[in-house]
Protein backbone atom coordinates (compact mmCIF):
# COMPACT_ATOMS: atom_id res chain seq x y z
CA UNK A 1 0.00 0.00 0.00
CA UNK A 2 2.67 2.56 0.45
CA UNK A 3 4.13 2.67 -3.02
CA UNK A 4 0.41 3.69 -3.91
CA UNK A 5 0.28 6.60 -1.40
CA UNK A 6 3.85 7.61 -2.33
CA UNK A 7 2.13 7.73 -6.37
CA UNK A 8 -1.04 9.13 -5.33
CA UNK A 9 1.41 11.97 -3.35
CA UNK A 10 3.04 12.64 -6.56
CA UNK A 11 0.02 13.25 -8.65
CA UNK A 12 -1.51 15.58 -6.27
CA UNK A 13 1.76 17.26 -5.96
CA UNK A 14 1.88 18.03 -9.74
CA UNK A 15 -1.53 19.03 -9.78
CA UNK A 16 -1.17 21.82 -6.58
CA UNK A 17 2.01 22.73 -8.81
CA UNK A 18 0.61 22.76 -12.11
CA UNK A 19 -2.85 24.53 -11.46
CA UNK A 20 -2.53 28.32 -11.26
CA UNK A 21 -4.50 30.12 -8.11
CA UNK A 22 -7.54 32.44 -9.39
CA UNK A 23 -6.67 36.02 -8.50
CA UNK A 24 -7.92 36.66 -5.21
CA UNK A 25 -11.74 38.65 -6.25
CA UNK A 26 -11.16 42.11 -4.19
CA UNK A 27 -14.78 42.57 -4.89
CA UNK A 28 -17.02 39.86 -4.46
CA UNK A 29 -19.48 39.17 -7.29
CA UNK A 30 -21.78 36.15 -8.22
CA UNK A 31 -22.01 36.13 -12.48
CA UNK A 32 -25.48 34.79 -14.08
CA UNK A 33 -25.13 31.61 -16.14
CA UNK A 34 -24.62 31.41 -19.23
CA UNK A 35 -24.93 28.83 -22.53
CA UNK A 36 -21.75 30.37 -23.90
CA UNK A 37 -19.77 27.92 -24.63
CA UNK A 38 -16.56 30.45 -25.36
CA UNK A 39 -14.02 30.30 -22.93
CA UNK A 40 -11.89 33.58 -21.39
CA UNK A 41 -8.86 34.16 -23.74
CA UNK A 42 -5.60 34.70 -21.94
CA UNK A 43 -5.07 38.51 -22.64
CA UNK A 44 -4.46 41.30 -21.64
CA UNK A 45 -7.48 42.96 -20.46
CA UNK A 46 -9.62 45.51 -19.01
CA UNK A 47 -11.53 44.37 -16.60
CA UNK A 48 -14.84 46.47 -15.58
CA UNK A 49 -16.85 44.98 -13.00
CA UNK A 50 -20.28 46.30 -11.71
CA UNK A 51 -21.05 44.41 -7.89
CA UNK A 52 -24.79 44.13 -6.45
CA UNK A 53 -24.49 47.79 -5.11
CA UNK A 54 -24.14 49.21 -8.66
CA UNK A 55 -20.59 50.66 -8.20
CA UNK A 56 -18.05 50.14 -11.15
CA UNK A 57 -14.19 48.88 -10.63
CA UNK A 58 -11.78 48.80 -12.98
CA UNK A 59 -8.74 46.49 -13.57
CA UNK A 60 -6.29 46.67 -16.50
CA UNK A 61 -4.23 43.32 -16.66
CA UNK A 62 -0.76 42.98 -18.91
CA UNK A 63 0.85 40.03 -17.23
CA UNK A 64 3.17 40.57 -19.57
CA UNK A 65 4.30 43.81 -19.87
CA UNK A 66 3.23 46.19 -17.26
CA UNK A 67 5.17 49.21 -18.42
CA UNK A 68 1.85 50.29 -20.65
CA UNK A 69 -0.02 50.19 -17.19
CA UNK A 70 2.54 53.45 -16.50
CA UNK A 71 1.59 55.22 -19.55
CA UNK A 72 -2.24 54.72 -18.15
CA UNK A 73 -1.43 56.19 -15.34
CA UNK A 74 0.82 58.96 -16.49
CA UNK A 75 -1.66 60.17 -19.06
CA UNK A 76 -4.82 60.21 -16.38
CA UNK A 77 -2.47 62.26 -14.44
CA UNK A 78 -1.81 64.98 -16.84
CA UNK A 79 -5.51 64.80 -18.23
CA UNK A 80 -7.19 65.25 -15.36
CA UNK A 81 -4.42 67.46 -13.32
CA UNK A 82 -4.73 65.05 -10.68
CA UNK A 83 -0.99 65.61 -9.06
CA UNK A 84 0.14 61.91 -8.38
CA UNK A 85 3.61 61.44 -7.55
CA UNK A 86 5.75 59.19 -9.25
CA UNK A 87 5.55 56.91 -6.23
CA UNK A 88 1.38 56.57 -6.17
CA UNK A 89 1.78 55.97 -10.27
CA UNK A 90 4.26 52.89 -9.54
CA UNK A 91 1.43 51.92 -6.79
CA UNK A 92 -1.09 51.99 -9.62
CA UNK A 93 0.22 48.84 -11.08
CA UNK A 94 -0.22 46.80 -7.69
CA UNK A 95 -3.61 48.58 -6.82
CA UNK A 96 -5.98 45.42 -7.03
CA UNK A 97 -9.05 47.24 -8.48
CA UNK A 98 -9.60 50.97 -8.74
CA UNK A 99 -12.88 51.72 -7.82
CA UNK A 100 -12.68 55.94 -6.77
CA UNK A 101 -13.63 58.91 -8.86
CA UNK A 102 -11.06 60.98 -9.36
CA UNK A 103 -10.80 63.28 -6.92
CA UNK A 104 -9.94 59.91 -4.49
CA UNK A 105 -7.40 58.82 -6.48
CA UNK A 106 -4.70 60.37 -5.29
CA UNK A 107 -5.31 59.39 -1.82
CA UNK A 108 -6.34 55.83 -3.16
CA UNK A 109 -2.94 55.26 -4.09
CA UNK A 110 -0.81 56.80 -1.28
CA UNK A 111 -2.68 53.98 0.72
CA UNK A 112 -0.16 50.86 0.09
CA UNK A 113 -2.44 47.66 -1.69
CA UNK A 114 -2.80 45.74 0.89
CA UNK A 115 -4.77 48.62 2.46
CA UNK A 116 -6.81 49.66 -0.49
CA UNK A 117 -10.04 48.28 0.64
CA UNK A 118 -12.49 47.58 -2.52
CA UNK A 119 -15.13 47.38 0.04
CA UNK A 120 -15.48 51.17 1.51
CA UNK A 121 -14.63 52.80 -2.07
CA UNK A 122 -17.53 54.24 -3.72
CA UNK A 123 -16.99 53.12 -7.15
CA UNK A 124 -16.12 55.08 -10.18
CA UNK A 125 -18.84 57.42 -11.00
CA UNK A 126 -20.52 56.32 -14.45
CA UNK A 127 -24.40 57.06 -13.58
CA UNK A 128 -23.64 60.72 -15.10
CA UNK A 129 -23.81 60.91 -18.64
CA UNK A 130 -22.34 64.31 -18.62
CA UNK A 131 -19.57 63.04 -15.72
CA UNK A 132 -18.98 59.08 -16.88
CA UNK A 133 -15.29 58.83 -15.45
CA UNK A 134 -15.11 55.15 -17.08
CA UNK A 135 -14.87 57.13 -20.54
CA UNK A 136 -11.56 58.91 -19.82
CA UNK A 137 -9.94 55.34 -18.58
CA UNK A 138 -11.12 53.66 -21.39
CA UNK A 139 -9.60 56.41 -23.70
CA UNK A 140 -6.62 55.86 -22.06
CA UNK A 141 -6.55 52.66 -21.97
CA UNK A 142 -7.24 52.73 -25.57
CA UNK A 143 -4.10 54.82 -26.42
CA UNK A 144 -2.09 52.99 -24.10
CA UNK A 145 -2.47 49.48 -25.57
CA UNK A 146 -3.74 50.72 -29.32
CA UNK A 147 -0.83 47.83 -31.20
CA UNK A 148 -2.76 45.37 -29.03
CA UNK A 149 -4.83 43.67 -31.08
CA UNK A 150 -6.00 40.63 -28.70
CA UNK A 151 -6.96 44.04 -26.07
CA UNK A 152 -10.50 42.55 -24.67
CA UNK A 153 -12.82 44.55 -22.74
CA UNK A 154 -14.22 42.61 -20.16
CA UNK A 155 -17.68 43.43 -18.44
CA UNK A 156 -18.03 41.33 -14.84
CA UNK A 157 -21.38 41.56 -13.47
CA UNK A 158 -23.02 40.68 -10.58
CA UNK A 159 -26.53 39.16 -10.80
CA UNK A 160 -28.14 41.85 -8.97
CA UNK A 161 -26.92 45.03 -10.25
CA UNK A 162 -29.35 47.14 -12.33
CA UNK A 163 -29.63 47.61 -15.87
CA UNK A 164 -28.85 51.60 -15.62
CA UNK A 165 -25.01 50.85 -14.21
CA UNK A 166 -24.74 48.29 -17.26
CA UNK A 167 -25.97 50.66 -19.78
CA UNK A 168 -23.36 53.61 -18.44
CA UNK A 169 -20.61 51.05 -19.21
CA UNK A 170 -22.03 50.23 -22.46
CA UNK A 171 -22.02 53.81 -22.88
CA UNK A 172 -18.62 54.80 -21.77
CA UNK A 173 -17.05 52.10 -24.15
CA UNK A 174 -19.38 53.01 -27.10
CA UNK A 175 -18.57 56.22 -26.95
CA UNK A 176 -14.72 55.05 -27.15
CA UNK A 177 -15.59 53.35 -29.96
CA UNK A 178 -15.54 49.97 -28.65
CA UNK A 179 -18.48 48.00 -29.85
CA UNK A 180 -17.02 44.47 -29.08
CA UNK A 181 -17.09 43.29 -25.78
CA UNK A 182 -17.48 40.36 -23.36
CA UNK A 183 -19.04 39.76 -20.61
CA UNK A 184 -17.64 37.02 -17.93
CA UNK A 185 -20.60 34.21 -16.88
CA UNK A 186 -20.53 31.31 -15.14
CA UNK A 187 -20.89 27.87 -17.78
CA UNK A 188 -24.36 26.50 -17.88
CA UNK A 189 -25.34 23.34 -20.10
CA UNK A 190 -27.96 24.45 -22.95
CA UNK A 191 -31.44 23.40 -22.05
CA UNK A 192 -32.76 20.32 -23.47
CA UNK A 193 -35.01 20.34 -26.69
CA UNK A 194 -33.89 23.43 -27.26
CA UNK A 195 -32.10 24.64 -31.01
CA UNK A 196 -28.72 25.32 -29.24
CA UNK A 197 -29.23 21.54 -27.57
CA UNK A 198 -29.58 20.51 -30.97
CA UNK A 199 -26.47 22.11 -32.50
CA UNK A 200 -23.95 20.85 -30.08
CA UNK A 201 -25.63 17.28 -30.21
CA UNK A 202 -24.12 17.11 -33.84
CA UNK B 1 -7.24 -2.18 11.48
CA UNK B 2 -3.86 -1.04 12.99
CA UNK B 3 -2.73 -3.80 14.89
CA UNK B 4 0.67 -4.07 17.06
CA UNK B 5 1.92 -7.52 17.90
CA UNK B 6 4.01 -7.59 20.90
CA UNK B 7 4.92 -11.54 21.29
CA UNK B 8 4.62 -13.44 23.53
CA UNK B 9 3.95 -12.38 27.37
CA UNK B 10 3.76 -15.65 28.69
CA UNK B 11 6.97 -16.73 29.20
CA UNK B 12 8.35 -13.85 30.42
CA UNK B 13 9.11 -13.83 34.71
CA UNK B 14 9.11 -10.66 36.96
CA UNK B 15 12.60 -10.58 37.59
CA UNK B 16 14.23 -8.35 40.48
CA UNK B 17 14.55 -4.79 38.09
CA UNK B 18 15.03 -6.65 34.89
CA UNK B 19 12.54 -5.26 32.14
CA UNK B 20 13.45 -6.04 28.96
CA UNK B 21 12.87 -3.97 25.86
CA UNK B 22 9.78 -5.85 24.35
CA UNK B 23 9.97 -5.82 20.47
CA UNK B 24 7.20 -4.15 19.24
CA UNK B 25 6.32 -4.11 15.24
CA UNK B 26 3.37 -1.87 14.20
CA UNK B 27 1.64 -2.44 11.19
CA UNK B 28 -0.44 0.13 10.12
CA UNK B 29 -3.12 -0.11 7.12
CA UNK B 30 -2.28 2.45 4.76
CA UNK B 31 -5.66 2.33 2.84
CA UNK B 32 -7.84 4.85 3.95
CA UNK B 33 -4.89 7.20 3.30
CA UNK B 34 -4.58 6.24 -0.33
CA UNK B 35 -8.64 6.69 -0.62
CA UNK B 36 -7.83 10.46 1.34
CA UNK B 37 -4.74 10.83 -1.75
CA UNK B 38 -7.26 10.37 -4.64
CA UNK B 39 -10.19 11.93 -3.25
CA UNK B 40 -7.90 15.47 -2.72
CA UNK B 41 -6.18 14.58 -6.33
CA UNK B 42 -9.71 14.32 -7.94
CA UNK B 43 -10.86 17.72 -6.08
CA UNK B 44 -8.13 19.24 -7.86
CA UNK B 45 -8.63 17.81 -11.13
CA UNK B 46 -12.27 19.34 -11.21
CA UNK B 47 -11.16 22.83 -10.01
CA UNK B 48 -8.55 23.04 -12.24
CA UNK B 49 -10.51 22.68 -15.41
CA UNK B 50 -13.35 24.84 -13.83
CA UNK B 51 -10.99 27.99 -13.69
CA UNK B 52 -11.68 29.24 -16.33
CA UNK B 53 -14.68 31.40 -17.20
CA UNK B 54 -16.99 31.66 -19.99
CA UNK B 55 -17.86 34.62 -21.74
CA UNK B 56 -20.65 35.70 -23.56
CA UNK B 57 -19.68 37.84 -26.72
CA UNK B 58 -21.72 40.94 -27.19
CA UNK B 59 -21.26 43.22 -29.67
CA UNK B 60 -23.13 46.55 -30.49
CA UNK B 61 -24.13 48.62 -33.39
CA UNK B 62 -22.96 52.49 -33.78
CA UNK B 63 -25.46 54.46 -32.53
CA UNK B 64 -25.62 56.56 -35.78
CA UNK B 65 -26.79 53.70 -37.44
CA UNK B 66 -29.14 52.23 -35.08
CA UNK B 67 -32.01 54.90 -36.29
CA UNK B 68 -31.74 52.94 -40.12
CA UNK B 69 -31.66 49.59 -38.91
CA UNK B 70 -34.82 50.09 -36.49
CA UNK B 71 -36.63 51.15 -40.07
CA UNK B 72 -35.13 48.58 -42.00
CA UNK B 73 -36.65 45.38 -40.15
CA UNK B 74 -40.18 44.71 -41.06
CA UNK B 75 -42.79 44.99 -38.47
CA UNK B 76 -43.77 41.15 -39.19
CA UNK B 77 -40.54 39.81 -38.07
CA UNK B 78 -40.30 42.26 -34.80
CA UNK B 79 -40.20 40.89 -31.47
CA UNK B 80 -39.71 43.36 -28.79
CA UNK B 81 -39.01 42.13 -25.22
CA UNK B 82 -39.16 44.58 -21.72
CA UNK B 83 -37.52 43.39 -18.15
CA UNK B 84 -39.56 44.95 -15.84
CA UNK B 85 -38.25 44.57 -11.86
CA UNK B 86 -38.68 40.94 -10.08
CA UNK B 87 -37.80 39.41 -13.08
CA UNK B 88 -41.46 40.25 -15.03
CA UNK B 89 -41.14 40.39 -18.74
CA UNK B 90 -43.50 41.91 -20.99
CA UNK B 91 -43.15 41.60 -24.67
CA UNK B 92 -45.27 42.66 -28.11
CA UNK B 93 -44.87 41.70 -31.78
CA UNK B 94 -44.67 44.22 -34.15
CA UNK B 95 -45.24 47.97 -33.63
CA UNK B 96 -47.04 48.61 -29.95
CA UNK B 97 -50.75 49.33 -30.30
CA UNK B 98 -51.55 52.77 -29.52
CA UNK B 99 -53.93 51.19 -26.65
CA UNK B 100 -51.52 48.52 -25.47
CA UNK B 101 -54.11 45.85 -27.07
CA UNK B 102 -50.82 43.85 -28.03
CA UNK B 103 -48.95 44.80 -24.72
CA UNK B 104 -48.34 41.09 -23.01
CA UNK B 105 -46.62 40.07 -20.12
CA UNK B 106 -44.93 36.78 -19.12
CA UNK B 107 -41.79 35.04 -17.24
CA UNK B 108 -38.48 34.07 -18.17
CA UNK B 109 -39.73 30.44 -18.75
CA UNK B 110 -42.34 31.73 -21.04
CA UNK B 111 -40.16 34.13 -23.04
CA UNK B 112 -38.76 30.67 -24.46
CA UNK B 113 -41.52 29.52 -26.25
CA UNK B 114 -43.04 32.97 -27.22
CA UNK B 115 -39.30 33.71 -29.06
CA UNK B 116 -39.78 30.11 -31.07
CA UNK B 117 -43.47 30.58 -31.76
CA UNK B 118 -42.51 33.76 -33.28
CA UNK B 119 -39.40 32.32 -35.20
CA UNK B 120 -41.76 29.58 -36.68
CA UNK B 121 -44.16 31.54 -37.97
CA UNK B 122 -41.39 33.79 -39.26
CA UNK B 123 -40.34 31.14 -41.25
CA UNK B 124 -43.76 29.92 -41.96
CA UNK B 125 -44.41 33.35 -43.29
CA UNK B 126 -41.20 33.42 -45.13
CA UNK B 127 -41.71 34.69 -49.17
CA UNK B 128 -38.67 33.65 -51.34
CA UNK B 129 -36.45 36.09 -51.86
CA UNK B 130 -34.13 35.03 -54.83
CA UNK B 131 -31.81 38.21 -54.28
CA UNK B 132 -31.42 37.20 -50.98
CA UNK B 133 -31.03 33.59 -51.74
CA UNK B 134 -28.21 34.83 -53.94
CA UNK B 135 -26.22 36.67 -51.56
CA UNK B 136 -26.23 33.94 -48.83
CA UNK B 137 -24.93 32.08 -51.77
CA UNK B 138 -22.16 34.19 -52.56
CA UNK B 139 -21.15 34.41 -48.41
CA UNK B 140 -21.29 30.70 -48.72
CA UNK B 141 -24.05 30.73 -45.87
CA UNK B 142 -27.26 27.91 -46.23
CA UNK B 143 -30.44 29.01 -48.19
CA UNK B 144 -32.08 28.82 -44.62
CA UNK B 145 -30.66 32.03 -42.78
CA UNK B 146 -33.06 33.80 -45.43
CA UNK B 147 -35.90 32.87 -43.86
CA UNK B 148 -35.31 34.10 -40.69
CA UNK B 149 -33.92 37.73 -42.13
CA UNK B 150 -37.07 39.56 -40.86
CA UNK B 151 -36.85 37.84 -37.79
CA UNK B 152 -35.50 40.38 -34.91
CA UNK B 153 -35.78 40.70 -31.89
CA UNK B 154 -35.62 44.06 -29.71
CA UNK B 155 -34.10 43.93 -25.71
CA UNK B 156 -35.78 46.96 -23.85
CA UNK B 157 -34.48 46.12 -20.13
CA UNK B 158 -36.18 48.93 -17.94
CA UNK B 159 -34.43 50.82 -15.27
CA UNK B 160 -35.41 48.25 -12.72
CA UNK B 161 -34.34 44.98 -14.65
CA UNK B 162 -31.09 43.47 -13.02
CA UNK B 163 -28.08 42.36 -15.31
CA UNK B 164 -28.72 38.75 -14.75
CA UNK B 165 -32.31 39.89 -16.65
CA UNK B 166 -30.08 41.01 -19.21
CA UNK B 167 -27.70 37.86 -19.42
CA UNK B 168 -30.20 35.52 -19.30
CA UNK B 169 -32.27 37.06 -21.75
CA UNK B 170 -28.77 37.45 -24.21
CA UNK B 171 -28.43 33.96 -23.02
CA UNK B 172 -32.27 32.96 -24.56
CA UNK B 173 -30.97 34.35 -27.83
CA UNK B 174 -28.26 32.03 -28.62
CA UNK B 175 -30.25 29.19 -27.40
CA UNK B 176 -33.01 29.44 -29.09
CA UNK B 177 -30.47 30.64 -32.66
CA UNK B 178 -31.71 34.38 -32.57
CA UNK B 179 -29.35 36.19 -35.19
CA UNK B 180 -30.40 39.38 -35.01
CA UNK B 181 -31.21 40.80 -31.60
CA UNK B 182 -30.78 44.42 -30.18
CA UNK B 183 -30.29 46.40 -26.80
CA UNK B 184 -32.46 49.44 -27.08
CA UNK B 185 -33.16 52.19 -24.92
CA UNK B 186 -36.70 52.03 -23.60
CA UNK B 187 -39.46 54.16 -24.62
CA UNK B 188 -41.54 56.10 -22.55
CA UNK B 189 -44.73 54.77 -23.93
CA UNK B 190 -43.55 51.44 -22.96
CA UNK B 191 -42.25 52.72 -19.65
CA UNK B 192 -45.96 53.99 -18.87
CA UNK B 193 -47.48 50.57 -19.95
CA UNK B 194 -45.22 48.96 -17.77
CA UNK B 195 -45.72 50.74 -14.52
CA UNK B 196 -49.34 50.90 -15.25
CA UNK B 197 -49.41 46.77 -15.35
CA UNK B 198 -47.60 46.95 -12.17
CA UNK B 199 -49.80 49.20 -10.31
CA UNK B 200 -52.83 46.83 -11.59
CA UNK B 201 -50.81 43.74 -10.64
CA UNK B 202 -50.23 44.94 -7.53
CA UNK B 203 -46.81 46.95 -6.68
CA UNK B 204 -44.34 44.48 -6.77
Amino acid sequence: MTPFVDIAFLILSFFIMATKFKPPEPVKIETPNSVSAEKLKESNAMLITIDNKNRVFLNISSPRDNSKLDRVIENINTRRNLGLTPAQMQNFKNSPIIGVPFTQLKSLLSLPADAQKPETQPGIPVSDSLNNELVWWITETQSAFAGDKGFLYLVKGDNNSKFPAFESVIDALKRNEVFKYNLITAQEGAPEGTELYMLRKQ
Amino acid sequence: MASIDTGGDEGHKKGPGVKKAKKLSTRVDMTPMVDLGFLLITFFIFTATMTTPTTVKLNVPKDTEKKDEEQKIKQSGALTIMLGKENQVYYYEGELDPKGANFKQTTFTGIRDIIINKKKSVIASYVRDPKCEEEKRAEGKPIEDCKTEDFMVIIKPTVDATYKNTVDLLDEMTINQVDRYALVKIADTEKMLIAATEQAAGIK
